[in-house]
């Protein structure tokens, strides 16, 4: 390839959208071209100060809530049928029942038979990062049991501060803290042990409040639940009693 | 007729998008309480044609209805902000990658990449943002500014080339503001 044909696939390069046989082929001329190398280098310079620079904009806390309210008044309240006068006050008992029963079965059924909902994708990610989290021999940055080493550790790495609590006195002892990346966002993972198995516990700030969720997958269990401006995820292959208790010792204030 | 039920699966797939949507629009309106009305109303839009949502990708198919949304309301309040960013977008042409890359190698002020980042035209900072900033891939941005991956490319290229400009300008000067 000419200089030319490199430097039109340098962005595409940096981003790594070129297959392998091209992205060979580019490696390859770069060693040779010093000027190509440049333009590549200068590139990556950019995207690099784009990964550095606080860009990306949060959306402010009471747009969520908007939001909501707005759709719920899309929602129009029931209109009663216009039959003889007698019928009113059953129909709009039946209409009561039957919003009672949807509302109920709702609930029931709605865990089981909920489709891949966002918290079901979120708790795949989950499990894939308590994963790796074994595999790759990553499990903390900040090795340590004591919680005033690891609240601190989190300070300048995240725009937030997890609640950080030491649970040896129930069998769970911390042992370290990490950075970890999930629903597109920098999440603090606090690990804890029980017996030889590995919790996972991943904290960030959200403004969910009432959302709770337990499901178990390729035999890891995960609890989530939100509360406090934070929300959590625990995930372990510990049995799932053992899971809860933990849940409910964090969560107890 | 929307039930309390639709609502309840729409807001599922779609708030977790909240932070994305609100990305977008800030960096497109430039504005935040512009970008708070466009996000709310892109929202109502998405949930009015929810039912043409299949679940592929959540992301894409809300992001796509946010930027509509965004260049209609553009449109419609600063039309002359897209007139000038369609003219720059003739007369630049492909002229712009003569300055010293040097440069970028020293670390930019953060304001310096979010002020050249701001004045550049639309469309281009469109692309930068769904890239750089959501991670998007070059099919996603395209499917989102509903334009050939072709054209994301050329956008992005010719982004970066404004923006290379921009900042040495403003890291020589040290500031422009």
């Amino acid at each position: 390839m000419s200089c030319t044909e490199i430097q039109n696939l340098v962005h595409a390069s940096v981003d790594g959208e070129l297959d392998l046989v091209r992205s060979i082929e580019i490696e390859r001329h770069l060693h040779e071209c010093e000027a190509c190398a440049r333009v590549h280098q200068a590139q990556q310079g950019l995207k690099q100060q784009f990964r550095d620079a606080p860009l990306r904009f949060r959306s402010p806390v009471g747009l969520r809530r908007n939001i909501q309210q707005t759709l719920r008044q899309t929602i129009p309240a029931a209109v009663p049928s216009r039959t003889w006068p007698g019928w009113g006050a059953w129909s709009w008992a039946g209409a009561a029942a039957v919003v009672l029963l949807a509302a109920v079965l709702g609930i029931v059924f709605g865990h089981i038979l909920r489709e891949p909902t966002s918290d079901n994708l979120l708790a795949q990610e989950v499990i894939a990062s308590h994963v790796r989290s074994l595999m790759a021999n990553h499990l903390a940055d900040v090795p340590s049991t004591d919680q005033h080493t690891v609240k601190p550790w989190f300070d300048g790495k995240l725009d937030f501060s997890p609640p950080v609590k030491d649970l040896s006195s129930a069998g769970f002892p911390l042992t370290g803290g990490r950075l970890d990346y999930l629903d597109n966002r920098p999440v603090a993972a606090l690990v804890y042990q029980r017996a030889k198995h590995v919790i996972n516990l991943f904290v960030w700030p959200s403004m969910e409040e009432s959302s709770e969720l337990a499901l178990t997958h390729q035999g890891y269990h995960v609890i989530h639940w939100a509360g406090g401006g934070m929300t959590y995820w625990a995930v372990s292959d510990v049995n799932e009693k053992e899971l809860g208790d933990f849940a409910a010792l964090i969560r107890r204030k | 007729m929307p039930e309390a039920s639709q609502v309840g699966r729409f807001e599922d797939v779609m708030l977790p998008h909240l932070d994305a949507a609100y990305n977008l629009a800030r960096w497109l309106t430039r504005n935040e309480h512009d970008a708070e009305d466009v996000v709310q109303e892109a929202f109502l839009r998405a949930f009015k044609f929810f039912g043409d949502f299949y679940g592929a990708d959540g992301r894409t198919w809300l992001l796509a209805i946010v930027r509509n949304t965004c260049f209609t309301w553009l449109r419609k309040n600063r039309a002359g902000e897209l007139a000038t960013s369609f003219d720059e977008e003739i007369h630049s042409g492909e002229s712009a990658s003569e300055n010293p890359e040097e440069l970028l190698f020293e670390k930019a002020d953060h304001r310096y990449l979010q002020e050249a980042l701001e004045e550049l035209p639309a469309e281009f900072r469109e692309a930068l943002v769904l890239r750089e900033l959501e991670g998007m891939s070059y099919k996603e941005v395209a499917d989102v500014a509903n334009v050939p991956v072709g054209t994301v490319m050329s956008r992005l290229a010719r982004g970066r080339d404004r923006l290379k400009e921009g900042l040495s300008l403003r890291m020589k000067s040290g500031g422009l503001k």
